[in-house]
């Protein structure tokens, strides 16, 4: 009764929701803005940069830092670290809206939404790499949404077939874990039909390794984030095995990231010295190299390790957010900044307010739709009728 | 300075030779960094 008084209570006008309201509007301005005129109405692409933040940003980075989903429950149910299972659901659901809204914003940059299906259904490219990473994130958003479903059946009181989708929770894992690997490297085998475009820096035969590898510690840092997120802003939604469990999940995640980081460093050497390029590492391309390398994945590595050894949950919170920056930057340096580097400066690409729009209406729909489910559904909390039913 | 090669054998030796001592160094490195990163898990055995 009084959580009902409270809700009604509850004032409409807050700052987020009028932040969140201005650019939702704004958002759907320019989406119809975007499918009434074209790409040129609202974008800066051109023939020379056929693809942009929406490819780099909403696309690259929102594949990668939904990767928590495959990294979570893999360690959960395939390795059997049953004390990261209160961070399962979060990941989960965090990885279907990633994914989701990767699709979705998919749809501004290639436009006639209803074709989507043809390359799948209609016309498959069988040798093409963007085939494979189509028909992976079609299935695997099947997969995340059969994941995610439980929280929502028993939100809704459907019993027996919740209870039928969880029995399906390995098969889930272990095809989840499939497809990750499959397109998570393939996003980055895009790259390699342009090895004059791409930075020799950036470019290399293990771009796919490079892209893997490091969408498991994006995924671990941003299960981290968002559990820093959801302890501050979602506090009273999460119950007592949440909250003891949420230490041990961000230290687990944090020991594990940093030595992934400090392999993917290694690797990233590794490219530079089979394809002799240490000569651009003294060039201003190279500094942003470095700084890229060192400041947002050693440092970060470093912190983690140092918060795991002080078990200090305040270093491991600064270093998920250090890497998940490390990880956005990655991804536009490949798709975007060090892309065309030969360029002149007047034909580079910059994205128009319309596309930094546009990403930022779908980043809050999905901070909507999380909080909206987090909310409602049993994801920071187990519902009373299934406790302990794992 | 970069270094010129004039045959592909040249270029393969030298390229491969450098990644070759690297991954010796990695090995050394990431085999300290695991004892560093575990060192806390280590403390807590009484035995």
């Amino acid at each position: 009764m009084a959580l009902e008084k409270s809700r009604v209570n509850r004032p409409l006008f807050t700052p987020f929701n009028i932040v969140a309201g201005i650019i939702l509007i704004v958002g759907l301005f320019l989406t119809v803005s975007r499918f009434w005129g074209g790409l040129g109405t609202v974008t800066n692409l051109d023939n020379n940069n056929p693809w942009g933040i929406w490819i780099g940003f909403d696309l690259l980075c929102g594949v990668a830092l939904a990767a928590g989903g495959y990294v979570t429950s893999a360690a959960c149910y395939i390795f059997g670290l049953k004390r990261f299972h209160s961070a399962v659901r979060p990941a989960i659901l965090t990885a279907f809206l990633g994914y989701a809204l990767v699709v979705f914003a998919l749809n501004f940059d290639v436009g006639r939404p209803w074709r989507l299906p043809y390359p799948l259904f209609f016309s498959q490219g069988t040798s093409s790499l963007l085939f494979e990473v189509g028909l992976c994130v079609f299935l695997y958003l099947n997969v995340l949404f059969i994941e995610y479903s439980p929280a929502a059946l028993e939100w809704l009181g459907y019993k027996k077939i919740r209870n039928f989708v969880v029995k399906l929770t390995l098969v889930l894992t272990i095809f989840g874990v499939v497809l990750s690997t499959l397109h998570q490297s393939s996003l980055g085998a895009l790259f390699l039909i342009a090895p004059s475009k791409l930075h020799p820096l950036w470019y290399s035969s293990y771009l796919p390794v490079f892209f893997f590898v490091s969408s498991i510690f994006a995924g671990m840092s941003m299960v981290i984030f968002e559990g820093s997120l959801a302890h501050r802003f979602l506090h009273h939604k999460m119950d007592k095995t949440h909250l003891d469990e949420s230490l041990g999940v961000a230290l687990g995640f944090g020991k594990a990231a940093s030595f992934v980081m400090m392999g993917y460093i290694a690797t990233k050497f590794i490219g530079i010295a089979s394809d002799n390029n240490w000569h651009y590492l003294a060039t201003g391309w190279g500094l942003w190299f470095l700084l890229e390398l060192i400041g947002f994945v050693a440092v970060p590595a470093f912190l983690y390790a140092v918060a795991v050894r002080d078990k200090n949950i305040k270093l491991v919170r600064i270093a998920s957010i250090l890497a998940v920056l490390g990880i956005v930057l990655n991804r536009l340096n490949v798709s975007v900044i060090a892309f065309n580097w030969h360029l002149p400066s007047s034909a580079r690409y910059f994205p128009s307010w319309k596309e930094i729009g546009i990403s930022l209406f779908i980043v809050t729909i999905g901070i909507i739709a999380y909080r909206f489910i987090a909310t409602k559904m049993p994801i920071l909390h187990e519902h009373p009728d299934y406790k302990n039913d794992h | 300075m970069e270094k010129v090669f004039y045959t592909l054998h040249d270029f393969m030796i030298y390229s491969e030779g450098i990644t070759y001592l690297l991954m010796g160094g990695i090995l050394v490195f990431l085999l300290l960094f695991w004892l560093f990163l575990t060192d806390s898990d280590k403390k807590k055995r009484t035995f």
